[in-house]
């Protein structure tokens, strides 16, 4: 199907329908429970996982295939934000023309980045992008944000004001983000018994683009170019001796995934039409680093897994305190409870860094191949049961990767 | 490895799903039954406390944090009622609010403002938060406001001191307690011209973004407007931790002030480098040279250790006033967790009582109602003397203190002495006035 072969169309379907059930997946726990602090279906939280997700499959595209490190690509993500609320601010509230501009402006800035990145491979290349990425991320903080020049708004960060000019912008168009009239804010919810199930318009509207954008890195994957990079990451000098130039596809892998940034950075102010510069900063460069190595390098599936599963402690564990855990523990006896809570407190609320890091630290040395290698792992020993207790069967319906 | 009939079903699922997407727009549409965002339907209402509780102000986020659960706790009946029995208004019962039990959910806003977005998000679309309160730093404040007017519910500023968050980046349902910029420049001016003259020469060296820049235009404007002369502004990077290439040069420049537009780590840096460098010891135009740090906090005071003795500066509010509210709330904070509470902490605490009480004099929880509520709202008894909640701006009016670092510190927490009590009179404004130009309120927003 769509110049894919099965398996490859088995995991895009997979893809798809977890995407557009998230509000169910991810809202497996009633609504008052004790349990409800896990939930993640709630819009902001979906949209950011679809929007990581793009910008971890981009990453992917250079990091998994050449091999060649960036440790700038949130630079493009920013530049992608600020071109989309310039695009709010000068056109209209419509997201069209703010994401199309987004992705373009960052497919040019990527192109001068890589240009003269590219020159270098290995450690060099890494430096030199983070280099680039920390000037980008100091020129929106400052530079570009003084009162005679005020390109980014630095620290406040860039938003629209009821004075812009918004020369598109009809009548009658609600006034924040927008497809056509349907703002990105409005959400369906449907309550079904205790359970409640939030339907956010500006989440489906990510959830499609990532599955095109998706199918778009499937044939990048499977296609000759996608071979060119690979044959770049296995070696690069035997490539080069053999008379291939290989600077224009690693520069196009660059480009690509720049754009695949910028999407992400539009659609993030698509969602909420606020850009910080903070989003440039070298830490949001190295997050999507290890969403990638995280979820597993190089795997289609994997930066998608990585990036949700980051946003989900991010979002989630940074959010028990103290008082949550005394509500959960308050069946044990009194010393008991506290002693439990002063265990588990430094694991939450701000202490999710920390779990995070235990954890990333495990995935890397038990799991070298990341979150896909796990399941690989947990289905062949599924397998394996199934053929030691001859026809038993498993009752799991198996992923495709 | 998947086999036909399960990737069969799966494109009949997916076509079924697709279609029931295609339809969801119209649903969107349709309005929900709320009147506003997050109305409480139970027996209970929840705030959110997005304080920074990793990163540059964590320290700060952390003991407003702590003074917000007071605040639950006092609201809810808990406690001794810290300053509900001193406040001028008595709408306040100890029964929640409304009648409805206080909760509240907490989130990190990492001192950025993609992080405070998405967390005041989680907070008001997970967990139903009917405000928010908290923040440490202009950028933050600034950024959750523009999302809390958008979103439909009230936001209640914490520390923020740019003069933006109630200037050119107000909005109708944004409310700041804290005091600004430029009162810090009104309060300042008459103390400095009183110590160190008339005829002055300022150096500033400021951090380089915006809460930096509008407090360099305040205190250059009302220096300047004593006779003082602005030898030289010099921007820093936000990133600094190493200032002695800024300090060398203001020894040579003629200058015999330097004034530190710098705040959290930052502020302690510069000064130590300050002093290593015997700024203090030098005599410039036939004058002592002198430093002064417009905006202080106790937090910051403690970081800077020796080194903040005999320096100007100004606060909001200070643990060591005397007035009935400052008492009843010192006494409850420290009883509760063996301390002073700082002044970001005594702001978000104000704000959250001053939010229940505006819901209960509304009668709803309605933002509109709230807005209605808190504008031009006179009152006293938190700590801060007679209060002004000016509708124009939606900024508090009130005294500012002037304060210097402690020379002779009786104990850990006595670092800084009150100089002068500005009063209210003399630190306001216009909300037109040049500074705070340029922005609307626009229109309450109740969402929904």
């Amino acid at each position: 199907m769509l110049g894919l072969n099965k398996k490859d169309t088995s995991l895009l379907i997979i893809v798809a329908l977890l995407t557009l059930l998230a509000p169910f997946i991810l809202n497996p726990f009633p609504e008052g429970s004790a349990m409800a602090q896990f939930n993640a279906g709630y819009p902001d939280l979906m949209q950011r996982f679809v929007i990581f997700g793009i910008f971890a499959i981009g990453f992917n595209i250079l990091f998994g295939l050449t091999g060649y490190l960036s440790f700038g690509h949130a630079a493009f993500l920013g530049v992608g934000s600020y071109s989309a609320v310039w695009m709010f601010k000068l056109l209209s509230y419509n997201v069209i023309p703010a994401i199309a501009l987004s992705v373009v402006v960052a497919g040019l800035f990527s192109l001068l980045i890589g240009f003269v990145s590219l020159r270098r491979s290995g450690i060099y290349f890494s430096i030199l992008t983070l280099a680039f990425a920390q000037m980008s991320f100091a020129l929106a903080y400052s530079v570009l944000s003084n009162p005679k020049f005020n390109l980014t708004n630095g620290e406040t960060g860039l938003q629209v004001y009821a004075d812009d000019p918004q020369i598109l912008q009809g009548a009658n168009a609600p006034d924040l983000p927008h497809l056509f009239g349907l703002p990105m804010r409005a959400t369906y919810t449907m309550d079904v018994g205790a359970w409640s199930f939030d339907f956010n318009a500006g989440y489906y509207l990510c959830a499609v683009i990532m599955m095109v954008v998706f199918y778009l890195a499937i044939r990048i994957f499977r296609s000759p170019f996608g071979m060119m990079l690979r044959a770049v990451k296995s070696n690069q000098q035997r490539m080069n001796y053999t008379g291939l130039n290989s600077k224009p596809y690693t520069l196009a892998a660059f480009v690509i995934s720049g754009m695949y940034a910028g999407l992400a950075g539009g659609l993030m102010a698509a969602m909420d039409p606020l850009a910080g510069a903070e989003r440039m900063q070298w830490t949001a460069s190295g997050e999507v680093v290890l969403m990638t190595i995280l979820g597993g390098t190089g795997t289609l599936i994997g930066p998608v897994l990585g990036a949700g599963f980051i946003k989900y402690f991010e979002n989630i564990f940074s959010k028990i305190n103290d008082n949550v855990l005394h509500s959960w523990f308050a069946f044990l006896p009194d010393g008991l409870e506290d002693a439990v809570v002063f265990l588990i407190h430094p694991f939450i609320g701000k202490g999710w860094h920390l779990t995070l890091g235990i954890l990333f630290m495990l995935v890397v040395i038990y799991l070298p191949g990341g979150l896909v290698e796990g399941g690989q792992r947990l289905l062949n020993w599924f397998k394996r049961k199934k053929t030691g207790a001859d026809d038993a069967p498993s009752g799991k319906t198996e992923p495709a990767e | 490895m998947t086999n036909k009939s399960v990737t069969r079903r799966g494109v009949l699922k997916s076509g079924a799903v697709a279609g029931t997407g295609l339809a969801l727009p119209t649903i969107f549409t349709a309005s929900s039954a709320a009147a506003f965002t997050n109305e409480p339907t139970g027996s209970s209402v929840v705030l959110g406390f997005n304080v920074p509780q990793t990163g540059p102000y964590a320290e700060e986020g952390n003991d407003e944090l702590l003074a917000q659960q007071l605040a639950v706790e006092h609201l809810n009946g808990e406690g001794d009622g810290g300053c509900l029995n001193t406040f001028s208004s008595k709408a306040l019962q100890g029964n929640g609010i409304l009648g409805k039990k206080v909760e509240f959910v907490t989130g990190d806003t990492q001192t950025k403002s993609d992080a405070a977005r998405a967390s005041a998000k989680s907070m008001i679309e997970k967990d139903g938060a009917i405000m928010i309160n908290g923040g440490s730093s202009s950028g933050v404040a600034v950024a959750v406001q523009g999302l809390c007017q958008e979103a439909g519910v009230i936001f209640m500023a914490g520390l923020t001191h740019a003069n933006d968050t109630t200037g050119k980046d107000k909005k109708a349902n944004g409310f700041r307690h804290f005091f600004n910029a430029y009162m810090s420049g009104a309060a300042l001016a008459p103390v400095l011209a009183a110590e160190m003259g008339n005829e002055r020469r300022a150096y500033h060296l400021t951090a380089d973004y915006n809460w930096g820049w509008t407090q360099e235009e305040s205190i250059v404007a009302s220096t300047e407007a004593l006779g003082w002369e602005t030898v030289n502004t010099v921007k820093t990077p936000l990133a600094s931790t190493d200032f002695s290439s800024y300090i060398a040069p203001v020894l040579n420049s003629g200058a015999d002030v330097l004034v530190l537009n710098h705040y959290g780590g930052n502020m302690v840096n510069s000064l130590t480098n300050a002093i290593q460098f015997g700024l203090l010891d030098k005599v410039a135009n036939g004058k002592d040279f002198k430093i002064v740090v417009p905006l202080y906090s106790e937090l910051m005071a403690a970081g800077a250790g020796e080194n903040i003795k005999g320096v100007l500066g100004s606060m909001n509010w200070n643990w060591q006033l005397q007035d009935e509210g400052t008492k009843a709330f010192v006494k409850s904070f420290g009883e509760k967790y063996g301390k002073p509470p700082s002044n970001s902490a005594q702001t978000c605490y104000a704000q959250t009582l001053l939010y229940a009480d505006a819901v209960e004099r509304a009668g709803t929880f309605n933002p509109c109602g709230v807005v209605e509520a808190l504008e031009d709202f006179e009152f006293d008894g938190l700590g801060n003397g007679p209060t002004w909640y000016r509708g124009a701006d939606h900024q508090c009016f009130k005294d500012v203190l002037v304060v210097r670092g402690n020379e002779n510190p009786t104990n850990e927490y006595d670092t800084l002495e009150i100089v002068e009590i500005t009063p209210r009179a003399q630190v306001e404004y216009d909300p037109e006035h040049p500074m705070f130009a340029g922005g609307e309120l626009g229109k309450c927003n109740p969402g929904a």
